[in-house]
């Protein structure tokens, strides 16, 4: 399908790439433009609950939470909810009559550690229960091993499965050790057919920060070039804070612009960062920080 | 594979960054500046003041004095009739003093970016972050030395040279003041110097804060004018060494007035930096790179990236994403937090920069600059990027000191380095390769003071800076900016 050639992963200069997202970070982003820029973050979020603990009346609350972010400010919904396969049937009812896409994690998550049959098994549960989206892990161990055309395979595989379903691939850049490395996975999942890549599956400590996501930001670019393909970009874990979560957007709007300033092509999967951004939103209105006893914790 | 260009991303967004100006209030100018003589301000004897007026938006911010020979006579003497007491002062006791000046300079550094960015034009971001900052790490970092002059040189007994008349350009105010006084007083030297007359009001703010600092009267004197002051100081009988960065042309004249006299010299001159993208770089930071080196400052940057090579094949590439870069560059009102190209230092430099921005359509060069709107007062240039220029355009042979760059392109490691040496100039050069033995196979290959694999515009106290050929000789920066200012038996 790929020309080899034409699949060559430029090197990444490390301090450079540091460097760049350093200058994003040093935009001062007041008044309108920050209110705007909070609510934009606020409808990018991936509310998320992955956890051996999950239960329905839990997913029910983050539900509740998705569709109403605050009491009385004007404020949209966020993007999804994110869950295991086993409660999206709960998200999607609890969900239902809003535009909140309920999102699944699949394929052995968070290891991957699993045949593929397993994982396409796992992946066509999640869409039978009624999952809009599907966050899939690649399997790190093989792309470590050198075996890039299987990681490619398999992506390739599951998005066969997903049609009408947006394919999410988790990179979990906390294990591939260089970004050389990153950008390599990036562009395996670009060619292999996601509609997202996204960076981690928030279960190792490292997790999404700003030169990582610049990375694969640059390779979405790229690839846009090459194909006109427009793919989005999911962080996940580890901005919890509405500042950082500004710069983030200054850095899509600087690297790719109006095209992916929404949340088809943009999220944050991030479920403390609601409060902070509210929060925020709410100072920004009334001149006053609030309590966070005022902000529900969901 | 043929439709690749044809994709395209939109930067005019619909989520904006409203006004974020730096505020000016805590800012104490006076209404006109004297000069800085024996640790006094005094009237200079000509009684003219010229303005100096803020580029951004051409209003007047100060008066500023005209030394005329009487004037440079004075500091030359009082900077003379100090000397034997800072050098019999124990080199600790230096040292104290130039601690101070640097964390003065720290305590009072929101100060001196706004004034940087007021009377120089250059981004409020950089003034901030760059300028100010690595003012004051070179003035810690020579109080440092000021003791352990022996050590940098063993073997040898180090003296200090006299009495130094220093003069510097309108491209870094401060900094440059830094470079320069630093070191000089911390082999124990005086100083006499001359700031540009476009951008004296932070080396006047500097005489103000050395005033607090308590250093001896004398031991640095500031004294303010245009071409001619300089020449007075240039050819004051009693000095005993010229420090001087600025043009080439006015760098040979120093040369000439130097000739037969007794007095040490260091020039600092101009550049017309190759800066090489191959085709194993890392683009994206290449890029980056590239903006970085030429468009930082306006490009009045003498070690400025301003002649691009890039390895043929990838051409295209890295032409189509620095049109991208260059339509996220802000461009405008130098105080606003947000902008990265501010405005151009003077009436005289923009219209220099429009002089080769016409030669260059009479040449029929191609290009392409920023779609965005420049502010309809004050100096503004896009920045602009000349694309297919061969060698023998002026444009790719001559400094043109403003935010233009020069593409050309190369296919073989020999051809670029030829054509990088190419130039009567050899200040610096960027090498962009991923491949370690291909940077340090350029790096002693390019006839050039600086080069930089990978990076771009970075400074450092600690490391040494200064040209070949053109560019200058003497070396500012690290140990090897001691030499300039000592004498060794």
């Amino acid at each position: 399908m790929t020309n080899p050639f034409d699949f060559v992963s430029p090197p990444i200069d490390q301090i450079g790439l540091i460097e760049r997202t350093q200058k994003f970070s040093t935009r001062s982003i007041k008044n309108d433009s920050k209110v705007q820029a909070l609510k934009l973050a606020l409808s990018m979020i991936d509310l998320t609950t992955l956890e051996g603990k999950d239960t329905i009346g839990k997913v029910q609350q983050l539900c509740a939470k998705a569709k109403k972010p605050h009491d009385f400010m004007d404020v949209p919904t966020v993007a999804a909810v994110c869950v295991y396969p086993n409660m999206v049937r709960v998200a999607k009812q609890a969900l239902s009559k809003s535009n909140i896409k309920v999102a699944s994690v699949a394929t052995a998550f968070p290891s991957g550690m699993s045949s593929l049959k397993v994982k396409k098994e796992d992946v066509r549960y999640a869409i039978e229960e009624g999952a809009d989206e599907i966050d899939m892990v690649i399997s790190r161990g093989k792309f470590l091993q050198g075996e890039y055309s299987y990681v490619f395979e398999e992506i390739a595989t599951i998005k066969e499965l997903c049609k009408e379903v947006s394919l999410k691939v988790i990179l979990e850049t906390g294990e591939l050790g260089s970004l050389d490395n990153i950008r390599l996975a990036s562009d395996i999942a670009l060619h292999a057919g996601a509609d997202f890549i996204k960076t981690s599956t928030g279960k190792i400590s490292s997790a999404a920060t700003m030169p990582i996501t610049l990375c694969m930001l640059e390779a979405i670019r790229d690839y846009y070039k090459k194909t006109g393909l427009k793919i989005g970009m999911k962080p996940a874990g580890g901005i919890s804070e509405a500042k950082l979560a500004i710069h983030y957007l200054v850095m899509v709007k600087e690297t790719l612009g109006q095209d992916w300033l929404n949340n088809s092509k943009f999220r944050f999967g991030a479920s403390r960062l609601a409060n902070d951004l509210l929060m925020q939103l709410r100072k920004q209105e009334t001149g006053f920080y609030q309590s966070s006893n005022y902000f529900s914790n969901d | 594979m043929s439709k690749t260009n044809s994709f395209s991303l939109h930067f005019e967004t619909d989520w904006k960054y409203a006004d974020a100006p730096e505020s000016r209030d805590h800012i104490d100018l006076k209404e006109q500046y004297e000069l800085f003589i024996n640790g006094q301000f005094q009237k200079c004897s000509s009684a003219k003041y010229f303005d100096s007026i803020n580029p951004a938006n051409e209003t007047f911010l100060a008066k500023i004095a005209e030394a005329n020979r009487e004037d440079i006579d004075q500091a030359v003497k009082s900077a003379k009739s100090a000397l034997a007491q800072w050098q019999k002062l124990q080199a600790k006791e230096r040292a104290k003093y130039i601690f101070r000046i640097a964390r003065l300079i720290q305590e009072r550094a929101r100060e001196f970016s706004v004034i940087e960015t007021l009377d120089g034009g250059k981004p409020i971001k950089e003034s901030r972050d760059i300028d100010i900052p690595l003012a004051a790490a070179h003035f810690f970092y020579y109080a440092g030395w000021a003791d352990k002059l022996e050590y940098a040189f063993p073997g040898k007994s180090v003296k200090p040279i006299g009495v130094v008349a220093q003069i510097i350009p309108w491209n870094f105010p401060l900094l440059m003041a830094a470079w320069k006084i630093a070191p000089a007083i911390a082999c124990g030297n005086t100083v006499v110097l001359k700031p540009a007359e476009t951008t004296s009001l932070t080396a006047l703010k500097l005489a103000e804060l050395i005033q607090d600092a308590g250093l001896p009267p004398g031991v640095v004197n500031i004294v303010t004018g245009a071409g001619e002051t300089g020449a007075e100081l240039v050819n004051h009988p009693d000095i005993d060494k010229i420090a001087f960065t600025g043009s080439t042309e006015v760098g040979k004249l120093i040369q000439k007035s130097v000739a037969g006299r007794n007095v040490k010299t260091t020039l600092e001159l101009g550049g017309k930096a190759a800066n090489i993208i191959f085709k194993d770089a890392p683009i994206e930071q290449a890029v980056e790179g590239i903006i970085n080196g030429i468009f930082f400052n306006q490009g009045h940057v003498c070690c400025a990236g301003s002649r691009l090579f890039i390895e043929e094949s990838i051409e295209k590439e890295v032409l189509e994403k620095l049109k991208w870069r260059l339509e996220t560059l802000s461009v405008g009102d130098p105080m606003d937090k947000n902008t990265d190209i501010g405005a151009i230092n003077s009436k005289q430099q923009l219209d220099t920069i429009k002089k080769y921005i016409k030669i260059a359509k009479e040449e029929g060069l191609k290009g392409f600059e920023s779609n965005q709107s420049i502010p309809k007062k004050g100096f503004y240039c896009k920045p602009t990027i000349f694309t297919g220029v061969s060698q023998s355009s002026r444009l790719a042979q001559e400094e043109i000191f403003g935010p233009v760059l020069v593409v050309q392109t190369f296919r073989t490691i020999d051809e670029v380095i030829e054509k990088a040496n190419n130039t009567p100039y050899g200040l610096s050069a960027g090498v962009w390769t991923d491949k370690g033995s291909k940077a340090f196979n350029l790096s002693s290959r390019l006839k050039a003071g600086v080069v930089w694999a990978n990076t771009f515009n970075k400074f450092d106290p600690t490391s040494p800076f200064g040209g070949f050929k053109e560019s200058g000789f003497g070396r500012e920066g690290g140990l090897q900016g001691l030499d300039a200012y000592l004498k060794m038996d």
